[in-house]
């Protein structure tokens, strides 16, 4: 196993990120964002510099046109993003898609694809959830084959960037019923095929997120990725690399969260102190500090896990999501509540944190989903 | 074939040939850990025989130098040594707080004179430390310690009392923190000494704990004559030396949090069972063990990542505090789960049926954990000051 430190180039990347993003993606463009009710809900320009310095294809492999740096590169840039609240497609289509398609699919897929996603050029979005909680077992949307066609009937919810996608890879059941693993497929859709109907929802992240409805979609058998039925593993794969990278932004929230939160303890006067130098705020802080120590850890254990291709992957994937979902709840709580009044205004952004945190933590998985997952895998 | 591989093969010749037999089989408890001394506690004979063996080619302390009696073998040899080691089921030869506190607080701040005199007994095992810090009136706040050790040109006479000092009854030499000088802060004018503790005006009493054991003594000193040239480092600069060796003592009790045999999940379902689906019977106490099994997952995780920095050369810094205090708690929840999970099992003090109360007694002893070494508190003050930067006023 590699050890658990950033090389020369990782912490080059990092630092160019975290520059980078406090320029151009800061939590001040977001609420820009917001504010104007940009139709688009990222900046295209700043995502086209993003591409430019590689941030596409970061973990894609060099033969499909990417930087082939692997995922511990990947999430060194999501950190920098969740630290930012940096609105870009990376996680609907780098994190996610990107790595379903490789997983899934075949050769020409591949080509098809990630080169054009690593250039930054087409997006795409992951169509999975169906209900309120994330279950892909209990997918109940259909793929009737028709020839060589199949048709698509279904809905899908929490679809990242649904707005802006030009594709979709669609989760449905070609055989089986609600509840079974086996008799997923993944389909390949273009998003302005006849009977894809999107709308985009307003979240509490103020982010991009949409409701698709698929109604009689017909795609032809060649946008089967993999074989019918037999989507399971390489989506659970891609669910596992997906929360992951959700774990590494949730670590860049929490952290940014935390500093902020520190800065103004050693600011704020009441009866005649910094509210910092009382032992109550102080120790609180403090356990807060040593989760974050804790969270750094299994994040960086994750990613690793994940270019190591070690076999614990669903384990760890669980364990990083559930420590960093605990986390990051408690150091953006944390936040609001030692900030007192003024973190309850708009005006201040501390509740940005807030607000993307509990998307991230619910999207594929919440805390309690990837605890019960953790005890499951570990044998209780 | 590399140095290394011949390393390997040599080292395994060795140890066939030389660990006793009864030093393969696994250790049972505390007792089976040999810590030499001038009058060792012995388990059994071989356990003598076995350090005696190793401390001649210095792998007891295999990092040290050879010139003091060390192993002299470098990070990548002494990692053979202990895969050998355990390939074979060999245990440790010796343990000893010579070995993990004083030894490598004597090859930074000690003598010439003092590691030529010291180092060799303690990979020999002939010389067994204990370390005088706590005082009745200096708990968390160590440094307001009273132990006064006056000046009597090329002595010291030293006269107090010390408390929590582990294993004073069975030690031979100790390491102790003395007031030499009274007029400036508390951190300034304390000393590190070092003495026999057969010199006259020593006296040791075993204090019984909660848990029925007794590792610690109250330590009394009356008119005891220190010679100066068991002063370490320089006069009234000791409270250096004491962060320095309060470090390795907080990674030590830290290291308690680590993994331990069976993993409790997988324990709970053995004793108590599962529904259909594999799940432990009792919900909430799933949940419960969960939580701890993660946080033990991610504790290791930073063990290992602070390990790697720190051979990578960044600092660990103030981390200490972090492992103290996350691993020590992390070590009390596991001794309440064990509690939750074997029941009336876990409860019992005395017999055979209780494996000697062993349960109940760790159960207990753990408690001891965020106290020693500095309180979870401290810790927790430490970070806010230290990393945090949060001020006292």
């Amino acid at each position: 196993m590699m050890a658990l430190v950033l090389n020369e180039e990782q912490v080059m990347l990092k630092e160019s990120a975290a520059g980078f993003l406090a320029d151009k993606a800061s939590v001040a463009a977001l609420r820009e964002l917001r504010d104007s009710s940009s139709e688009q809900g990222f900046s295209t320009e700043i995502w086209r510099e993003m591409a430019e310095m590689g941030w596409a294809g970061i973990a894609i492999p060099e033969a499909f046109g990417g930087l082939g740096y692997g995922y511990i590169g990947l999430g060194l840039v999501l950190e920098q993003m969740g630290r930012n609240l940096s609105a870009s497609p990376l996680q609907s289509t780098v994190l996610v898609a990107a790595t379903l398609i490789s997983e899934l699919g075949n050769q020409a897929q591949k080509e098809a694809l990630l080169p054009a996603i690593a250039a930054g050029d087409k997006l795409v979005s992951l169509a999975l959830q169906e209900t309120a909680h994330h279950a892909p077992e209990q997918t109940t949307m259909t793929a009737s084959q028709d020839g060589d066609t199949f048709v698509l009937n279904g809905d899908k919810i929490l679809v990242l960037d649904a707005n802006v996608a030009d594709y979709f890879v669609v989760i449905a059941r070609t055989a089986g019923s609600k509840g079974d693993e086996s008799g997923l497929s993944a389909f390949l859709v273009e998003a302005d095929t006849r009977g894809v109907n999107v709308t985009r929802r307003s979240m509490v992240d103020s982010r991009n997120v949409g409701a698709v409805n698929f109604v009689d979609v017909r795609v032809s058998t060649e946008n089967l990725l993999g074989e019918a039925g037999q989507a399971w593993d390489g989506l659970s794969r891609t669910m596992d690399i997906a929360n992951v990278g959700l774990a590494a932004e949730l670590l860049g929230i929490s952290t940014e969260a935390f500093e902020r939160t520190v800065e103004y303890l050693k600011e704020r006067k009441q009866f005649g102190k910094v509210i910092g130098s009382f032992q109550g705020l102080q120790h609180r802080a403090s356990e807060l500090f040593a989760e974050l120590e804790m969270a750094r850890s299994i994040v960086l254990r994750a990613l690793h896990a994940i270019d190591d291709s070690d076999e614990q992957l669903p384990l760890i994937a669980s364990a990083a999501k559930a420590k960093l979902c605990e986390v990051a709840q408690r150091a953006t709580n944390e936040g609001i509540q030692m900030h007192g009044g003024i973190g309850m205004t708009d005006e201040h952004e501390i509740g940005f944190f807030i607000k993307r945190a509990r998307v991230v933590q619910h999207t594929f998985g919440d805390y309690n989903h990837h605890l019960d997952r953790f005890a499951k895998l570990s044998g209780f | 074939m590399s140095d290394l591989d011949q390393f390997r093969q040599q080292t395994r010749t060795w140890l066939e040939e030389n660990c006793p037999p009864a030093m393969r089989e696994p250790m049972k408890n505390f007792e089976d850990i040999y810590n030499g001394g001038r009058n060792p506690v012995i388990d059994h004979p071989d356990q003598k025989i076995w350090c005696e063996r190793m401390a001649s080619r210095g792998w007891t302390v295999p990092h040290w130098p050879a010139e003091y009696g060390g192993g002299g073998l470098d990070k990548d040899h002494v990692k053979v040594l202990r895969e050998e080691m355990r390939r074979l089921g060999a245990r440790p030869a010796l343990d000893s707080f010579g070995i993990s506190m004083l030894g490598p607080a004597l090859l930074k701040f000690g003598s010439e004179k003092q590691k030529q005199e010291h180092l060799p007994k303690i990979v020999r095992g002939e010389i067994r430390w204990c370390q005088g810090y706590s005082e009745p009136g200096a708990g968390s706040d160590l440094a307001s310690l009273q132990t006064k050790a006056e000046d009597h040109g090329d002595h010291y006479i030293v006269n107090g009392q010390k408390i929590w000092t582990s294993y004073a009854n069975y030690a031979d030499w100790i390491f102790c923190l003395v007031r030499t000088d009274n007029s400036g802060t508390k951190h300034e004018g304390i000393s590190f000494v070092l003495f026999d503790m057969a010199t006259p005006g020593v006296s040791v009493r075993p204090i019984k704990l909660i848990s029925g054991s007794s590792p610690f003594c109250e330590t009394f000193f009356d008119d005891v004559k220190v010679l100066k040239e068991n002063l370490m480092g320089e006069e009234g600069k000791g409270w250096t030396i004491a962060k320095y060796l309060l470090t390795h003592e907080r990674e030590m009790i830290a290291g308690f949090g680590g993994a331990h045999g069976q993993p409790l999940g997988e324990r709970a379902v053995a004793t108590m069972g599962a529904d259909t689906s594999g799940r432990l019977v009792n919900s909430v106490l799933r949940q419960n063990i969960a939580q701890y099994q993660l946080d033990t997952v991610v504790f290791g995780a930073t063990m290992a990542r602070i390990g790697d920095e720190a051979k990578a050369g960044q600092g660990l810094g103030p981390a200490s505090s972090i492992f103290k205090y996350y691993g020590t708690e992390l070590n009390k929840r596991r001794n309440e789960l064990n509690l939750a999970v074997d029941g009336e099992g876990a409860l019992g003090w005395d017999g055979e049926e209780y494996d000697g109360g062993k349960l109940s007694r760790d159960w207990l002893r753990s408690k001891g954990n965020s106290i020693e070494g500095g309180t979870s508190e401290v810790q927790l003050n430490i970070i806010s000051k230290r990393v945090l930067g949060l001020p006292d006023e």
